[in-house]
């Protein structure tokens, strides 16, 4: 049932080499090189305050909100570098998708929240077949249209937070990234809900890179290709979800996964 | 061996009690006394008495004219609303600018400083602001625009703008801050600039609670008497430019209320229009309170 990845490149979506990251003078990110696989999911996992939402965060800089991160090194999504001066935030956030941790549809109806970013980088509104039919897609994709297909415009913060988070998702598919980063996308879920949108996770996989941080060891065992294991701010160990949950390499990846700390 | 221990704490805190609830009460207290007062002195004269049609449709207002007074409060009621319309223009494109840049541009200590700017404006008192329409706008309107007579709409409502920005910016600015974080996050991580999200997200959730801050600026508007009083011109007038002089129905109140007999006709019409602002000014904010309470019961 799972779609196989279209085209098999060697290239990786997101390439990192020797990235630092400073919040101000505490510094959350040291020389991180990771290469996260084009078409496939990978988790990252590791204690809070490990650096993996940080990580997540720099790919398409949205922590520069903060305004006061520094970043050194480089970070590359689809072999273009992100860091470089004439890389525009808005090309940028329309190649790499985000899902936060809180469903944060915007509170508008639900047919404006699908067309938002499409609309962004339309430059305003389309024809209106074109956006239904934009909207029809994307709500199919993440198997939402029959629940809400009678409810477009209806405001999308009153939806359930399952139909909230799969809103989120559906939002970022018309304007075709080739990365979406989810930020622990199922904690604020019920485990029916979580079920469901790690199903669609799956589903979305070969169409779109996905890197996905998570607390939830259980979920990174069960619905994602390869692991990374990140610890006081550095990478520990990255290999196939398989291999790490049965013979992890370093100690530390074997107590955490144990549990014995974190 | 769970009964109230009487001790200093104990007592110290029903004493504290006590008077937080001899605050509040009183607070609501002096309302309705306020309310009955000038209903008492106003309103039978009001529903009864007045001459309603000459009262809302003459401008002719000549409270000592003998042998027949005359009551027409509409020029009045023209002067107060184009000062307010005035002021209105001035203060609502500033305040709401202000409030933004205040809420989503400015950071560390250039917001902290303009929000204790803008909380200084407020304090300044209202006959202050009336000085300066005297003395600073009067001969500079005269000047720029070469008009005989520098006391007019255009001043006034310059100064009631001001007056009227300091609320207008805080509680404009309180309602961006109420629009979630998310929100911002959400439209940013999807491309949006900056002001693609202040106007496409953030404006339109803060709507209601901008239409509230719009709405209690004009209420400062209709109720502000000194600073009117003195840069209006006071001059019965029905306006047709910004460069008439015009009388407020507040400083109408202050001006003659002194000298009219206890009791009398003039006095009693004064009350009227009292009842009248006061009417006006509440279902204001009235609807202002109503907008707020809207946007908070939504969220939660």
């Amino acid at each position: 049932m799972w779609r196989v990845a279209l085209v098999e490149t060697t290239m990786p979506a997101i390439r990192t080499k020797g990235l630092n990251l400073w919040y101000g003078d505490f510094q959350a990110l040291f020389d991180v090189d990771i290469d996260v696989k084009a078409g496939k999911v990978t988790s990252l996992i590791g204690p809070s305050g490990c650096g993996k939402s940080t990580y997540l965060r720099a790919v398409n800089r949205i922590n520069e909100r903060l305004g006061y991160v520094r970043t050194t090194g480089t970070i590359e999504v689809m072999g273009q570098n992100v860091l470089a001066d004439e890389v525009e935030l808005t090309q940028l956030r329309r190649e790499v998708g985000m899902v936060f941790q809180r469903p944060n549809p915007l509170p508008l109806p639900v047919r404006d929240n699908v067309l938002f970013a499409y609309r962004l980088h339309r430059g305003g509104k389309g024809p209106r077949e074109e956006e239904d039919q934009v909207v029809e897609e994307a709500l199919r994709e993440v198997l939402l249209w029959d629940k809400v297909k009678d409810r477009l415009d209806q405001t999308a913060t009153e939806l359930s937070l399952e139909e909230q988070q799969k809103l989120c998702i559906a939002r970022l598919l018309p304007v075709k990234p080739s990365v979406l980063l989810m930020d622990e996308p199922c904690s604020a879920l019920d485990p029916e809900a979580t079920k469901a949108v790690e199903e669609l996770i799956w589903r979305l996989r070969g169409d779109y890179s996905i890197l996905i941080v998570t607390h939830n060891m259980a979920q990174a065992r069960r619905a994602s290709d390869e692991c990374i294991f990140m610890l006081m701010g550095k990478v520990v160990e990255h290999s196939r979800t398989g291999d790490m949950f049965v013979s992890p390499q370093q100690q530390e990846t074997a107590d955490y996964i144990e549990g014995r700390y974190g | 061996m769970l009964e109230d221990r009487i001790d200093l704490a104990w007592v110290v805190d029903r004493i504290t009690q006590g008077v937080v609830f001899v605050g509040g009460v009183s607070a609501i207290l002096f309302v309705i006394a306020i309310f009955v007062f000038i209903a008492q002195q106003g309103l039978g004269f009001a529903i009864f008495e007045l001459d309603k049609g000459v009262f809302f449709t003459s401008p002719a207002w000549r409270p000592t004219s003998e042998p027949e007074p005359q009551f027409g409060a509409l020029a009045l009621m023209a002067g107060t609303a184009s000062v307010t319309g005035f002021a209105m223009l001035v203060s609502v494109p500033f305040s709401l600018g202000a409030a933004i840049y205040i809420g989503e541009f400015a950071t560390g200590r250039t917001r902290e400083f303009l929000k204790v700017l803008v909380e200084l404006l407020a304090a300044i008192p209202s006959v202050v602001w009336g000085f300066i329409g005297l003395t600073i706008m009067n001969p500079l309107i005269i000047e720029v625009f070469d008009v005989p007579v520098g006391l007019t709409i255009l001043n006034a409502g310059v100064i009631l703008g001001l007056m009227a920005a300091p609320i207008m910016t805080t509680i404009a600015e309180d309602a961006l801050k109420a629009v979630p974080e998310g929100y911002r996050e959400a439209a940013e991580a999807m491309g949006a600039t900056r002001w693609q999200v202040i106007r496409q997200v953030v404006l339109p959730s803060a709507k209601n609670g901008l239409v509230a801050a719009v709405l209690l600026g004009v209420g400062r508007g209709f109720g502000e008497t000194m600073a009117v009083l003195m840069a209006s011109g006071h001059a019965i007038n029905l306006p047709t430019s910004p460069f008439d002089s015009v009388r407020a129905l507040t400083a109408t109140i202050a001006a003659e209320l002194g000298e009219t007999a206890r009791g009398s006709e003039h006095y009693k019409v004064l009350f009227s229009l009292g009842i009248l602002l006061f009417i006006v000014t509440f279902v204001i904010n009235l609807l202002a309170d109503v907008l707020v309470r809207g946007r908070k019961g939504k969220r939660a």
